[in-house]
């Protein structure tokens, strides 16, 4: 479980965080929604510690990190795992050499145990036979699922994604999105996501945080999302014609 | 302006002092250092050999064309190529070529990594970034006094082939040049400048890579300013330590 209390992270003369508290529980899908420039990446960026914020406390299973010795921080970052907007996979490895990385850096494993759980991971994201191949050689959807392959293998108790199906597909979007909270039910960890994808938030959003301009403007999940009457979620989530339909209908019963 | 200049001094030392905290795993580093010996090292050869041949040859041709004097001995075209071979072509022109080779490679594969969150998922995976990608860089630019040496005896092949076969003089005048007021001080002095120069192409282009920002097109922006700046501080660094050592 993640608590954040009062996070405040500014740049220069620009507040970008302005006092967020939020609460991620483990074994359930937290979805961080809001406009370009709400804040999401930084805070995102802040959960992960490659952002120091400038007041506030995380607390990582109830200890805040701050307090955290420098072993613990190390060990901390190790029970996190991160599938990166673009992947982030490193070009020059293939497939298997990417998802094998953290296991080689972080572990004492065996090859052949390192190798066993490759396979493992790789069967789990629906990727077979592609282990000899340059990130460059498979197409997006098989780029971001090679991502979160190489975000599990070290089994996280954390799992960070961002924007995890920006530029794929819907149908593959979709996939993407199942086979995350898939991953978190089976494993019971804590994920949070931070999307723009509205099909992301009424499929998978178990629980959701709004942030607008810097702060927490709404938080609940995907089925009062339709009742709400805070007027800019209702702007932002239905923005295109699409949903303003689906919500007329869900609030005709239809 | 000039309080960007400090900060950024600032921030090259703390990088450099970050460099070499957390290290990676041995054997990890081991394969790292190698692979960057094969890719800054034993792949600037060809270059360094074509280029140190052709210019020591022209060296050669250049002096013998100004000493028309017939009270000069021959035997100084010899003499002149070796000591601007060895005290300022090899150790500094190289070092300025390679800053254009290896440096414009090192800032753009580190801003690269960089563009593409490659360096934050290292950092999130809780591995010093900075010691994985520019500590081998700096080990393996250690052999680059070897790169010097080898630039010199080609450029002194060059010149003999250029002088002797151009006609210019013979043989024995050329070797009886070349080890003429012979001061070995002054291989030590080329090859720790060398050394120092390697430094500096090792960890002035992996610093534009690594605190970049922007997109592809920056990569390509940061890569030329690099180049600028790793020649600039070569060529201080020459007048630096010419100073110190030989005046």
């Amino acid at each position: 479980m993640i608590k954040v209390t009062d996070l405040h992270k500014s740049f220069d003369d620009l507040d970008v965080l302005k006092g967020v508290n939020a609460e991620f529980e483990k074994g359930k899908t937290n979805l961080i929604i809001g406009q370009s420039g709400s804040g999401k990446t930084v805070f995102l960026k802040c959960l992960l510690g490659l952002l120091i914020p400038d007041s506030g406390s995380i607390e990582y299973n109830g200890k805040a990190y701050k307090h955290f010795s420098k072993d613990e921080k190390r060990e901390i970052s190790k029970q996190m795992g991160m599938v990166f907007q673009g992947g982030a996979l490193f070009d020059s490895m293939t497939v298997e050499e990417n998802v094998m990385f953290p296991l080689k850096m972080l572990t004492k494993m065996s090859k052949q145990e390192m190798k066993n759980r490759v396979e493992e991971v790789l069967d789990r994201v629906n990727l077979k036979e592609t282990n000899h191949k340059l990130p460059s050689e498979i197409s997006g959807g098989m780029q971001k699922r090679v991502s979160i392959a190489r975000a599990i293998v070290n089994k996280p108790n954390f799992l960070f994604c961002d924007e995890p199906n920006s530029g794929l597909d819907p149908r593959t979007a979709s996939v993407i999105d199942n086979l995350i909270q898939e991953i978190t039910h089976e494993n019971d960890i804590t994920t949070v996501i931070n999307t723009h994808d509205m099909n992301s938030v009424f499929e998978i959003g178990e629980n959701i945080i709004y942030l607008e301009h810097g702060v927490k403007a709404w938080e609940g999940n995907k089925d009062n999302i339709y009742k709400t009457d805070n007027q800019k979620l209702i702007d932002f989530v239905y923005a295109s014609n699409l949903f303003q339909k689906v919500r007329v209908a869900q609030r005709e019963g239809l | 302006m000039l309080s960007k200049y400090i900060k950024s001094i600032g921030q090259y030392f703390i990088m450099i002092y970050d460099t070499f905290k957390r290290m990676t795993k041995t054997s990890e580093l081991r394969r790292l250092i190698l692979q960057e010996i094969d890719d800054l090292i034993i792949s600037s050869l060809g270059i360094v050999v074509f280029i140190s041949f052709f210019i020591g040859a022209v060296i050669a041709i250049q002096t013998a064309l100004n000493f028309s004097n017939p009270f000069v001995p021959r035997s100084l075209i010899g003499f002149a190529a070796r000591q601007s071979i060895i005290l300022e072509f090899a150790p500094t022109f190289v070092s300025i070529i390679m800053a254009g080779k290896v440096g414009s490679y090192i800032t753009s594969s580190i801003g690269t990594m960089r563009v593409s969150e490659q360096i934050d998922a290292l950092e999130v995976m809780g591995i010093n970034s900075l010691n994985y990608l520019v500590f081998p860089k700096i080990i393996a630019m250690c052999l680059f006094p070897f790169v010097i040496a080898i630039s010199m005896f080609i450029g002194i092949i060059g010149a003999y082939i250029a002088s002797v076969y151009g006609g210019y003089l013979n043989a024995d005048q050329f070797i009886t040049g070349l080890q003429e007021d012979f001061v070995p001080f002054q291989i030590f002095y080329a090859f720790l400048k060398s050394f120092i120069f390697a430094l500096i192409l090792a960890t002035v282009p992996s610093f534009h890579g690594y605190y970049m920002k922007g997109g592809s097109l920056e990569v390509g922006h940061a890569a030329t300013t690099s180049f600028v700046w790793t020649s600039v501080i070569i060529i201080f660094m020459n007048y630096f330590i010419t100073q110190l050592l030989l005046s």
